[in-house]
């Protein structure tokens, strides 16, 4: 029987990858933006565990929301990445440096 | 018509004549594209008098709630949608004259500042978790879309990349935040919220976890050390009109989340949720301080110091109380004017095609255009807190507050780190009035930026000669 200790416990390991990701990857700036979409579902995996075992709709209407923006946020991603790699010719993160932050 | 519409009727204009802006651009030749800045000031002037005219709703009631309780107007969220207005005024005035100088004057940038501004005002009037983080999210895409907004500059889009990153990875977290205390309340209003932890007591791990990321959440937007990488390459590295923006108006919707999430929401954790805020401020002022001393570019200068403004901000929610919410939104609202006064004067010194970047830019500003030099000198003395000027009194309300709340060594170490952080404002003053210039700057803007960036710099000496008017207004805002 599946508790809802077991779906928290699937969305932290979910969020630990995609901030794992974020902060090892030197690699390439796409995968930055998956990442950002693993947390985000990440996210909605436990609304939605918690609105079922609250027995309560508002957390899955919450959802909705969530999936929307990160639709639009990943349009905005894509079209930053767009924008630099036609300045850069690179999207590779390590090559990024110049500002010193 | 519907009540709740006519309490959200500002915000409905707003959306409306971003729309409109929008749909109007690509009609307009480019010698006429004037009527996009007049119908942005307009918008800003009409969504001021809608704000400021008072429906028989409102009057008679602190607080009333519109959308079945998500959205909510009150005398905070007014006070800081009219300084928001004010704000946004300031910078499309200032920021006409640079999208010009760098052939950038087109909807895009009125477009997405008003869609911020929207995210702005929705934010300032949330009531529920899922207006935070819809207002939050509005706000924050369209300033990565303009700090992106120079398509040919390598800095620009590299800078847009990483404060996208950066400020998506904080969504989230914020929304983790969020969804652990959905489960530990079993609602999404923050009233309802606020009264289910006093029902069931703060013991509940579930409700402190979610906390700790509500507070990252609410750090990394105000940009509060340890959450604070974003702000120098940002301010650096995005157009000065996007910085200029970035650094005032978001700002002001900062303080209401951080209110709305922490002070509204869950005011039984105080105890929790103040140890946390306390650590943020104190990093932020010692880390904000001492790296701004070392800077040799203006901008980055300018960031550290935005950092160490936060640190006071957050100085002042720390008691808890009415008086310290008031201090607190004093601090943001004075903060908004220096900083629009602050990178206007950037703009103003930035030639065809050549942004100011180095403090050694501003070498003997006095032999040529000393009044200019003069404008500059208020903006650097208010933000350094020098008595008469309205940001000493900013800091006097914050301290004052801890001060009640018996903490003083925290107040101590506000008052040690704003003489520190005298030093580099000084120095500024100092370049200016003392040092040889390498060259004429030659200023040349229209009339009526200089119209607004002197009232804008008069108003910290005016402001702080009779700053007991707004202090009064700040204060009411908070019924204690």
């Amino acid at each position: 029987m599946l508790t809802l200790g077991h779906y928290l416990t699937l969305g932290a390991i979910l969020l630990c990858i995609s901030v794992a990701g974020i902060f090892l990857n030197r690699k390439n700036v796409l995968i930055l933006l998956m990442c950002i979409e693993l947390s985000l579902l990440a996210v909605n995996m436990n609304f939605v565990a918690f609105s079922r075992f609250l027995d309560n709709l508002d957390g899955q209407v919450f959802v909705f929301f969530i999936l929307t923006v990160a639709a639009a946020e990943a349009a905005i991603g894509l079209a930053i990445l767009v924008v630099l790699f036609r300045n850069r010719r690179t999207i590779n993160v390590a090559e990024l440096d110049e500002l010193k932050g | 018509m519907d009540a709740s519409m006519l309490i959200a009727a500002p915000e409905l204009l707003v959306l409306i004549m971003a729309c409109v802006v929008l749909c109007v651009d690509p009609f307009m030749e480019d010698d006429r594209r004037g009527i996009i800045h007049l119908l942005g000031m307009l918008t800003v002037v009409f969504a001021a008098i809608i704000t400021l005219r008072h429906d028989p709703l409102v009057e008679g009631k602190a607080v009333v709630t519109a959308f079945n309780g998500m959205f909510v107007r009150d005398g905070m969220g007014d006070t800081l949608k009219l300084f928001a207005y004010a704000t946004l005024a300031l910078v499309f005035t200032y920021a006409k004259h640079f999208l010009r100088s760098y052939q950038l004057f087109s909807a895009d940038f009125y477009t997405l500042s008003l869609f911020s501004l929207l995210g702005v005002m929705l934010l300032i009037s949330a009531n529920s978790l899922v207006m935070v983080y819809l207002g939050l999210e509005l706000t924050s895409l369209s300033s990565y879309a303009l700090v992106a907004l120079n398509r040919a500059s390598t800095r620009g889009s590299e800078s847009a990349m990483k404060y996208f990153v950066l400020g998506s990875m904080a969504s989230a977290l914020l929304l983790y935040g969020m969804s652990m205390v959905y489960g530990a309340t079993g609602t999404l209003s923050l009233p309802a919220i606020a009264d289910a932890v006093r029902v069931a007591g703060s013991d509940d791990v579930l409700l402190i976890v979610g906390l700790v990321f509500l507070v990252v959440g609410i750090a990394f937007k105000l940009g509060a050390v340890p959450f604070h990488m974003w702000v120098p390459d940002v301010y650096d590295g995005a157009p000065l009109a996007a910085t200029l923006f970035i650094a005032t108006v978001p700002k002001l919707a900062a303080f209401a989340m951080a209110y709305r999430l922490l002070a509204s929401g869950v005011p039984d954790l105080h105890g929790d949720w103040q140890q946390m805020v306390a650590v943020l401020a104190v990093l932020s002022l010692v880390v904000g301080n001492l790296a701004a001393i070392m800077q040799t570019n203006i901008r980055r200068l300018l960031a550290y110091s935005t950092i160490s403004h936060m640190g006071f901000v957050l100085l002042g929610l720390l008691p808890g109380s009415a008086y310290g919410y008031g201090a607190g939104l004093f601090y943001i609202v004075v903060y908004a004017l220096m900083s629009a006064a602050a990178f206007g004067m950037l703009i103003l010194l930035s030639g065809e095609g050549r942004a100011v970047r180095d403090l050694d830019d501003l070498k003997g500003l006095n032999q040529h255009n000393s009044w200019y030099a003069a404008v500059m000198a208020m903006v650097m003395f208010s933000m350094a807190g020098v008595p008469i000027f309205v940001g000493f009194f900013a800091k006097l309300l914050v301290i004052k507050a801890v001060l009640d709340a018996g903490m003083l060594g925290l107040a101590l170490l506000a008052v040690v780190f704003s003489v520190i952080g005298a030093f580099y404002y000084l120095r500024v003053v100092k370049i200016m009035y003392f040092d040889e210039p390498d060259g004429e700057t030659r200023v040349s803007v229209p009339v009526d930026f200089r119209a607004a960036i002197s009232l804008n710099g008069l108003l910290m000496l005016g402001l702080g000669v009779f700053s007991s008017s707004l202090i009064a207004v700040c204060m009411e805002s908070f019924p204690s």
